[in-house]
């Protein structure tokens, strides 16, 4: 049976301290076959290939490489046993050529000189075996993207990989550079190299891949031939988990004639011709994948990146903020989703993480009222249950829901009336999550913001939206009503596969 | 977080601990030490590293760092000479001049860092050269003396027994404890040390505060190199020359962390009385100068060290 496979991973599980990111995974990899790995963010496709790389080590299961038997790997072992990863980011030298690039570490030596002709020689070769036009002495840097990439995959190959893991590979190429891309794979394929394909479009998976493994939340859910499998079938099996968490209700408190933020074809930062509305008393969620340009989007209306074109409406006023600073101002705040780097202050107290962005506002000549400071920070400690002795109390000590706490209290207190969320409870254990969404509900019921939530989470997104915008890949690709919600149609549209499920 | 805190309280302790026992430890080699004039001394003396630590802590708040210091220094005392002896200016003209081109100085560290983006530690380090070679081409490479009648009071007047250096550099500590504790500027200095991105999406303007944060330190040195000159009686250009290295060191020595968002004034005022009596001690005990240049290095590497060993040792 095992000679038949060239890798396989048996009922591989990883724990982190109070997470298990993969429970009792398997996968059988053929020898010349693609075998696509999708799963949602998160379920598990990084860690999963880490294990393969040596990158990370599984707390139980075992890893057969042509039968031969390890309980973890490491780089060296995954190389010698012909395991090579494209990872999404490039391991190259810029200012080397491509000929160098493919011999980087086991240079072609003469005596201890580097034999320069004997390598360019033998990279000719090596680009020539895959079909692939670059020549050997051009500079690294002034190859396309694309470029770059097929010399990664060559020295995979120079260096004998006979089983290739390719991490995402198409994310930044151009469409062109795509169809070379699988032309290379294909060629591959012939020579008999196996392949772990991960992507998250599905149309390249059905044009690429022999079969398919579906992971989902760490764990190992189907592995479908392809050619007899369905896109709905697949999202279905990406997505497919039941509904258990259960979400505070809040009463209709749209306000329809209110918005307070519009966008008009807004255009930058990665993002083409965005148009939305956001209401007062309305929580508008945003789903995508990672990298659908979500973040970005944010971070435009906040003043943290430049908007190409476009218009952006705040109160029924053009605004342009080139700032944070100046959305703040405006009344606009943003959660960001890394709360350690981006969101709150964690070197300095609860009181001063609440009022950074008002102390110019409560100060004569600079000198901060300070009866003021503390009695802000008090309200709002209350406002939010803040779980602190003291708001004296460095805001590293918190727990991650206290700390988003913070963040949000810092927002109320600067009167913004937009309030963007990202990823609000990420890093958040069960019962914090229950009251940020509360919090949250409170913020349009009682307060009448408005608020914009981007969340990776289906559970969520669903949950707690009014609407749901889904944006793949820098473009809007849907908007989903409520009576519409599905795990289904977002990630159908989050996907960029909703043609498919049409005609399906 | 019990424990946390008892570590952090001891931290804050230990620095005047160190003050304490250095104190002993010199008055026992030598009991002229303790001696009430040997103890102004060692104050006049500090007042000019003082003055100029300052703008050094806030800049080390930043997670940055000025090498020009010393330089704004001599410069200031060089224009402030020429100024009131070969121009016949008036003193107190001569010194507010001198102070707003020490500012300036300053700026031009802050336009370098903030808006075009050199690393402080390059962009001061050129400025320190670049200045010490305008103040050498002004004075010609000689000293310049003969000072109007009353200047020397800034460096070498008493107020009772007290030194007026002494005061104007517990006035500047005043100043600086306030700025840090009481206006918006303090706050805006740790939370853009501590974390610059968090500070940036809370709406603090990072770029005016650095240069803010430069120009001060562009002042304090300047008022120091005035203080200096008065003390000295002769406008020298090299008269300041590795300053900066003293200043940092009673800055990181009183527990401002070398990258940035944490540490006190009070912190700083311990550090700087610490170099005072070491570099005074050091003399009165005939400790050879080159000796004395070894012991405040290993003294800078232990001050950034512990800082360093205790952020790791976080991390884990």
């Amino acid at each position: 049976m095992s000679e038949e496979y060239v890798l396989e991973l048996e009922h591989i599980r990883k724990e982190y301290p109070g997470v298990v990111a993969l429970k009792d995974v398997t996968l059988q990899l053929k020898k010349g076959e693609i075998l696509a790995l999708i799963g949602e963010n998160g379920a598990g496709k990084s860690t999963l290939i880490k294990c393969c790389s040596g990158a990370v080590i599984p707390t139980s299961g075992k890893i057969k490489v042509n039968g031969k038997e390890f309980t973890s790997m490491t780089p060296q072992l995954a190389s010698e046993n012909g395991i090579a990863i494209i990872y999404q980011e490039f391991n190259n030298v810029k200012e080397l050529s491509a000929a160098e690039n493919l011999f980087l570490g086991h240079p072609i030596r003469k005596g201890i000189i580097v034999d320069k002709a004997a390598m360019e020689k033998e990279a000719a070769k090596a680009f020539d075996r895959l079909h692939i036009k670059i020549n050997p002495k051009e500079l690294m840097k002034n190859l396309t993207v694309g470029y770059q990439q097929m010399v990664e995959i060559a020295k995979a190959i120079q260096q004998d990989a006979k089983i290739l893991i390719m991490d995402e590979p198409s994310a930044p190429l151009t469409s062109k550079e795509v169809e070379s891309m699988f032309e290379v794979v294909e060629l591959l394929r012939e020579q008999g190299v196996s392949i772990i394909y991960i992507s998250h479009r599905l149309e390249e998976i059905y044009r690429l891949s022999d079969r398919i493994l579906v992971l989902r939340d760490g764990e190992y859910i189907k592995t479908l031939i392809t050619k007899d499998s369905e896109v709905q079938e697949l999202i279905q099996l990406m997505v497919g988990r039941e509904l258990t968490e259960t979400y505070p209700p809040r009463g209709d408190c749209i306000k329809k004639d209110d918005v307070v933020l519009e966008l008009k074809n807004v255009t930058g930062n990665g993002d083409r011709n965005i148009n939305l509305q956001v209401r007062r008393g309305e929580i508008v969620g945003l789903g995508g994948l990672v990298g659908a340009g979500r973040t970005e989007l944010a971070e435009i209306i906040f003043g943290a990146a430049k908007k190409q074109s476009g218009q952006i409406i705040f109160k029924g006023k053009e605004v342009n903020p080139k700032s944070p600073r100046e959305a703040i101002d405006l009344g606009i705040a943003l959660v960001p989703e890394d709360r350690k780097r981006h969101g709150a202050m964690l070197g300095i107290s609860i009181k001063n993480n609440i009022n950074m962005p008002i102390y110019q506002r409560n100060s004569t000549l600079s000198v901060i009222n300070s009866k003021k400071e503390k009695a802000i920070a008090e309200k709002y400690r209350e406002n939010m249950a803040i779980k602190t002795p003291s708001l004296n109390q460095l805001v590293k000590n918190l727990s991650g829901g206290n700390q988003q706490k913070v963040i949000l209290g810092r927002w109320l207190a600067a009167d913004s009336e937009l309030i963007i969320f990202d990823e609000p409870t990420r890093g958040i254990d069960v019962g914090a999550k229950h009251e940020i969404y509360k919090l949250m509900n409170d913020l349009v019921e009682k307060e009448g913001k408005a608020i914009l939530m981007i969340s990776s989470e289906m559970e969520e997104l669903m949950g707690m939206s009014d609407r749901i915008l889904v944006l793949a890949e820098g473009d809007m690709t849907g908007e989903i009503s409520k009576e519409e919600f599905s795990q289904e149609t977002i990630m159908a549209y989050a996907s960029a596969a909703k043609s498919k499920v049409e005609e399906a | 977080m019990n424990n946390n805190k008892v570590v952090y309280h001891l931290k804050d302790k230990a620095i005047w601990l160190v003050l304490i026992v250095l104190v002993v430890a010199f008055t026992i080699a030598n009991p002229r030490f303790i001696n009430p004039s040997n103890v102004m001394t060692l104050l006049r003396q500090v007042a000019v590293f003082g003055i100029a630590s300052i703008g050094m802590t806030f800049v080390i708040l930043l997670g940055d760092i000025d090498l020009s210091i010393g330089t704004i220094m001599s410069f200031v005392n060089i224009i402030c000479a020429y100024m009131m002896v070969k121009m016949g200016m008036n003193m107190v003209l001569a010194v507010i001049i001198s102070l707003i081109a020490a500012t300036a100085i300053g700026v031009l560290n802050g336009l370098m860092v903030s808006t075009v983006g050199i690393p402080a530690i390059i962009a001061t380090f050129a400025t320190q050269t670049a200045f010490n070679g305008l103040a050498l081409i002004i004075c010609g490479g000689m000293p310049i003396s003969g000072f109007p009648d009353g200047f020397a009071i800034i460096g070498q007047g008493y107020i009772g027994i007290v030194p007026i250096p002494v005061i104007i550099m517990a006035v500047c500590f005043a100043i600086g404890s306030f700025v840090l504790n009481k206006t918006y500027f303090g706050r805006y200095f740790y939370a853009v040390g501590g974390n610059m991105e968090a500070a940036k999406l809370s709406g603090i303007r990072v770029g005016v505060v650095k240069y803010l944060v430069f120009a001060l330190s562009g002042l304090f040195s300047g008022l120091a190199g005035i203080v200096l000159l008065s003390r000295t009686n002769s406008g020298n250009a090299s008269a300041a020359t590795g300053y900066e290295f003293d200043v940092i060191t009673c800055v990181v020595l009183g527990g401002v962390s070398i990258t940035g968002g944490f540490g006190k004034m009070s912190g700083v005022v311990a550090g700087t009385f610490i170099i005072g009596a070491l570099q005074n001690g050091m003399v009165l005990m005939n400790i050879n100068s080159y000796v004395q240049d070894i012991v405040m290095g290993i003294v800078l590497a232990l001050a950034v060290g512990f800082d360093c060993i205790q952020k790791k040792s976080q991390q884990n």
